[in-house]
């Protein structure tokens, strides 16, 4: 049984991994963590909404009107006396919901694109990739401003072409990737070790790959949300009665001069999750030591 | 008295994990019109030293502890950054490692090589480009009025670095820093680099710090030697004193290190495990370009426990042959028989089943392990892959492994960074031998490493290759070594076999003028002898 | 050179021909007709303008007569403002947008370059951390949001400058160049600081600092061009994010510009008017991106000498 005990000797030695290296970085950086706390704090609460909102949704209170920031409304009233608390957790859902949605949408189609194009390479690479270059020079903002003019206020359409903008970026960083791991000497090595293609993707490039997709993944999603906002605030988003950031906003804009609480805390809470995720996004970076801005 | 006199010169880091004494209280001297060379392996601080004596060193992190440096009588650690900057350039010049870096793409070389001259001589810029023009055609530039307005991404290596080398000149310095000059460059490119350096230096009288980490590389040029290690000076004589009667067992160990002699040739009649028949992988580079013939109608046969040495240039071919044999690239046309089967025509399962008795050991240590694997992993994949061990067994087939090549069995769950490079080649070795291989090829698999390492795994891989009964194809740039491990040795150059013999008929009568020019430029060849 | 500028140029071209094509099919095939709105049209009447809009013909012949005015540098007659063409809107706006947008820039190049480089000067130090943080609230804080609260901040409380107008009155310029530069200002300030900071690490800058060079030569002559390349690249896309960026800047400050009448149009259903636009600023973009690649790929010797020789 002296194997046994040998080998469990040996265990004692354990190593780190780049993973728990980056996290380790990861966790002295406090700005970054201070965005993940704000990030998870600001989910949950979107998340927990319908429970933990001080007023029902589209509870008004028109005798009330605009009220400064009192006991019973903690962030104020609006114009129609809803309480602006509640409307900004409601916006927060919306906001929230666009971002990470539209990212998903953005890195499903992007990361399999640019490994496709990355991993098979020669003439199937050139074509897709060319497609990517003629898609990114067009002016997509105006075109997402048309397609909500053309196709009415529609979230969901919202949601499409938002990712469908921002997985040019990601095909193109995930292309990069896979085409200068493909050239590693490990992946070399890994194909002369008879591994089959599939496995080679999946243990060899997607594990080192990842680093700078995650990093992309959480600055986009500032970026997206971003954009929802701007299509709210032109009135081209999000439609009454849902709401969104970006329309409180908008709202808020009109009346500042009366009631600017209700230009401050919309806008307060939409700075302070972009503020989140970008430190943490810059932090990730730092950590998980990907070289480039991503954009 | 000495041009440049370094007493007790510390030089500290500051980094994560507290300070680091990366250069203790050295002390040398260098005499106008002598070349003194720093010799030590990476970590050694040899850079470090001379760095910190122009006040090139970031600081933070790196601080100057104590120690003076007197050049012609003024303390350089003691000077501000302005009266530096005085004599950067001006009395002292540098010349780097890699001169594919070292100069700026954006500007043309003609303005770069001014820069100096009109920066410290107050010069006119025509005056200058003069005097540039004239430097160029001294450091052996071909057609200088020419080349003066290019861009450095038009020069090869070599000519970047007379490009260093002139601009190094132009302000007639009194001392050059020489940082490994030769390192990044082929073999008979060096050996035309180093002695124009020496001419140079002859012709006007300057002291020379010549660092490296390759003692045979100053052999021929070297006037005193410092032998440095781990931030400590070990030895310190003229080069005589130093090849022929080292003191210290550390400087013995590297002399001990350049490898040497030919390997003892057996007779006996072998049959051969590989054929290679007029084999062609080239390379298209796009619509209407001639493609680049990497390898060009090459054949050659390797016997059955057989070391076949490939040597080559860069550019020469020598790796596409390596990983055209293992399927690692597509060919072009002709044939490699493996064991009687044709190995460019299998697919699937026979060829996954090939693979498992070719395998690979790659140049660069850092690049050729997946960073996200531990020891453990890497050294699994392939015993599970090809049923060499069960899930049960494999953990015993791993250590297994790590004896054989060498490694501790603790680190049996640490990952690539955390070794150092000869450990890292050790774990790359033991993953080629994990699917019991009979035949390997070796890419440069010690250019990447120190000298006293690069010995040890050379040690190994013929230990291994007698235990395992291994066939190996070993590539490499460096004559020495391959004719130290190799049975035969083949010559290439662009693409094509120059010649090809056992080693000490290659080294002893050389018939093609290529292969002369190549035993001519290894470095140090007259002294070691 | 003159080879890479003929092929971006004819790679520019299908792009804008797909921009023209999709742009023109979305709004055909928008649900509801422009005149659906006015109940009470009769049926004469808005067959006569149906015709005059050329939309009794079938789809295909709409696009290539549509195609064949463009041609001609026609962008046809606008649905909402009777007797006033497309090009006319557009001529009347396009001046304060195009002042706007030169300033907006010239805020984001000058203010965004300096402090990127600067910070870049002394990585880690105050010098670095203090533009960079601001970067990062010129990030974080959107347009929209920004350009309230610099009314509210410095036209209502303050009453220094005008809160709205386009050269109608001293300083009304100010804010809203401010209010749509500052975060392509930010954007620009990160990408020169990382550029310079990769620049300042390469070795031919350890080269320029051994021959005695002082540090700010080291850095306006070697470091600066390499390290602004990236901002150069940038400048196509910012350009197309300051356009849009003018829709809502317009707005806020109530400028008669391209990007208020594109907003009002697109609430209008002027879909002439949207067209027209789109193609405009679209065709604008695309140059726009075609120009800033070319002069980043000028700017890098290699790349030049790659184009030039082949």
């Amino acid at each position: 049984m002296s194997t046994v005990a040998d080998s469990e000797a040996v265990l004692a030695e354990q190593g780190t991994s780049l993973w728990q290296d980056a996290w380790r970085r990861l966790r002295k950086n406090r700005l970054a963590l201070f965005g993940l706390c704000v990030l998870v704090f600001f989910v949950l609460i979107a998340i927990l909404t319908p429970w933990l909102a001080p007023y029902a949704h589209d509870a008004q209170d028109l005798d009330l009107g605009a009220a400064p920031p009192s006991a019973a409304h903690w962030l104020g009233t609006d114009i129609f006396g809803r309480d602006l608390l509640t409307q900004i957790m409601y916006g927060g859902r919306i906001s929230l919901a666009v971002g990470f949605v539209a990212t998903a949408v953005a890195l499903v189609i992007g990361v399999t694109w640019g490994a496709v194009a990355g991993y098979v390479g020669g003439r199937v690479d050139a074509v897709m990739m060319r497609l990517v270059d003629i898609l990114y020079a067009l002016p997509f903002m105006i075109f997402i401003v048309l397609l909500m003019v053309v196709f009415g206020r529609n979230l969901l359409l919202l949601f499409l072409a938002i990712g469908a903008v921002e997985w040019l970026t990601m095909a193109r960083i995930m292309r990069g990737q896979v085409q200068s791991l493909r050239q590693q000497e490990f992946v070399e090595a890994a194909i002369s070790l008879g591994l089959s293609p599939a496995t080679i993707v999946r243990r060899h490039l997607v594990p080192n790959a990842l680093g700078p997709i995650i990093v992309y993944t959480t600055l986009t999603i500032p970026s997206v949300m971003l954009l929802e906002a701007f299509l709210s605030f032109l009135g081209l988003g999000v439609q009454p009665p849902a709401t969104s950031w970006g329309l409180l906003i908008s709202y808020g804009a009109e009346t500042m001069e009366e009631y600017p609480w209700l230009l401050i805390f919309p806008g307060a809470a939409l700075t302070l999750t972009l503020f989140a995720l970008n430190f943490f996004g810059d932090g990730l970076r730092d950590a998980l030591d990907v070289r480039g801005s991503g954009d | 008295m000495a041009l440049l006199s370094v007493r007790d010169l510390q030089v500290d880091f500051t980094t994560r994990n507290g300070r680091v004494t990366a250069v203790n209280k050295i002390s040398f001297d260098v005499e106008s019109g002598k070349i003194t060379a720093i010799i030590g392996e990476s970590g050694s601080g040899k850079s470090v030293a001379c760095y910190s004596l122009l006040g090139l060193l970031p600081s933070p992190p790196a601080s100057v502890e104590c120690g003076t440096a007197l050049f012609e009588g003024r303390d350089l650690l003691a000077m501000s950054e302005a009266q530096l900057r005085e004599i950067r350039g001006r009395d002292i010049a540098m010349i780097f490692q890699d001169p594919m870096t070292c100069l700026n793409p954006y500007m043309t070389v003609g303005d770069q090589l001014v820069e100096p001259l009109v920066y410290h001589g107050k010069v006119s810029k025509a005056v200058a480009r003069e005097r540039a023009l004239e430097l160029l055609g001294e450091v052996g530039m071909r057609e200088p009025a020419a080349t003066i307005d290019q861009y450095p991404h038009q020069f090869s290596g070599g000519m970047r670095q007379r490009v260093m080398i002139a601009m190094a000149l132009i302000n007639e310095p009194k001392l050059l820093i020489a940082d490994e000059p030769t390192t990044a460059l082929d073999v008979t490119i060096q050996a035309q680099i180093l002695k124009l350096v020496a001419e140079l230096q002859h012709k006007r009288n300057i002291g020379v710090i010549f660092i490296s980490h390759d003692l045979s590389v100053v052999a021929d040029i070297a006037d005193e030697i410092v032998v440095m290690e781990k931030g400590q000076l070990v030895e310190r004589g003229d080069r005589a004193a130093i090849f022929e009667r080292a003191q210290h067992p550390y400087t013995r160990k590297l002399l001990d290190a350049i490898p040497a002699g030919s390997k003892a040739v057996s007779s006996e009649a072998r049959d051969d495990l590989i054929t290679v028949s007029h084999l062609c992988t080239w390379f298209g580079q796009g619509r209407g370009r001639e493609p680049l013939r990497a390898v060009d109608d090459v054949s050659f046969t390797i016997q059955r426990g057989e070391v076949l040495g490939l040597v080559g240039e860069s550019g020469s071919g020598k790796s596409t042959i390596g990983r055209s044999l293992l399927r690692l690239v597509p060919i072009t046309s002709g044939e490699v028989l493996f064991d009687g089967t044709d190995v460019t025509a299998l697919e699937g399962v026979a060829l996954k089943q090939m693979r498992r008795r070719m395998q690979m050991i790659f140049q660069d240590p850092y690049a050729s392990l997946n960073p996200r694997m531990s020891v453990y992993d890497a050294l699994a994949e392939p015993l599970l892959l090809h049923g060499i061990e069960s899930r049960k067994t494999v953990e015993q087939g791993v250590l297994k492994l790590m004896d054989d090549v060498g490694l501790a069995r603790a680190f049996v769950r640490k990952y690539p960074h955390e070794f150092s490079g000869g450990q890292r080649q050790r774990i790359a070795i033991g993953r080629a031998l994990a699917t019991r291989p009979e035949f390997v090829v070796a890419d440069e698999p010690v250019s990447a490493l120190d000298v006293t390492i690069q010995a040890q795994i050379l040690d190994l891989m013929l230990e291994l290759g007698r235990e395992y009964g291994l066939t190996m194809l070993f590539v490499s740039h460096d004559l020495a070594v391959v004719r130290h491990i190799a049975d035969r040795i083949l010559v290439l150059y662009k693409g094509k076999v120059v010649e090809q013999g056992t080693g000490e008929a290659l080294f002893e009568r050389p018939q093609q003028e290529y292969t002369r020019q190549l035993l001519q430029s290894i470095p140090g060849r007259l002294l070691l002898a | 050179m003159w080879r890479f500028v003929g092929g971006r140029l004819l790679q520019a071209i299908p792009v804008i021909l797909a921009v023209i094509t999709v742009t023109f099919f979305l709004v055909r095939i928008a649900p509801g007709g422009p005149f659906d709105s006015e109940k009470a049209v009769i049926p004469e009447v808005k067959a006569a303008l149906e015709a005059q809009y050329r939309l009794d013909l079938p789809l295909g012949q709409q696009y290539l007569a549509y195609l064949s005015d463009l041609a001609r540098g026609e962008l046809g007659p606008s649905f909402k403002y009777p007797g006033r063409s497309v090009n006319e809107l557009i001529a009347a706006g396009l001046p304060a947008t195009a002042e706007l947008g030169a300033y907006a820039l010239l805020v984001a190049v000058l203010l965004g370059g300096l402090a990127g480089v600067f910070a870049s000067l002394k990585p880690n130090s105050a010098q670095d951390y203090i533009p960079m943080s601001v970067a990062m609230i010129g990030i974080c804080m959107p347009t929209f949001l920004l350009g309230p609260l610099l009314v509210l901040v410095f036209g209502i409380h303050l009453e220094w400058l005008p809160v709205s107008g386009w050269g109608d009155m001293p300083g009304d310029k100010i804010l809203p160049s401010l209010t749509l530069g500052a975060a392509y200002a930010a954007y620009i300030a990160r990408l020169s600081r990382a550029g310079m900071l990769e620049v300042m690490s390469q070795d031919y800058i350890r080269t320029a600092r051994a021959k005695g060079l002082p540090e700010w030569q080291v850095v306006t002559r070697h470091a600066l061009r390499g390290g602004l390349i990236p901002v150069v690249a940038f400048l196509g896309p910012a350009f197309a994010g300051l356009l849009a960026g003018s829709f809502v800047v317009e707005t806020i400050f109530q400028i008669p510009g391209l990007g208020r009448f594109y907003v009002q149009a697109a609430f209008n259903r002027d879909y002439t008017m949207i067209l027209g636009t789109t193609v405009f600023l679209s065709t604008l973009i695309v140059l726009f991106n075609l120009l800033s690649d070319i002069l980043a790929a000028w700017l890098n010797p290699r790349l030049r000498a790659q184009y030039g020789e082949a």
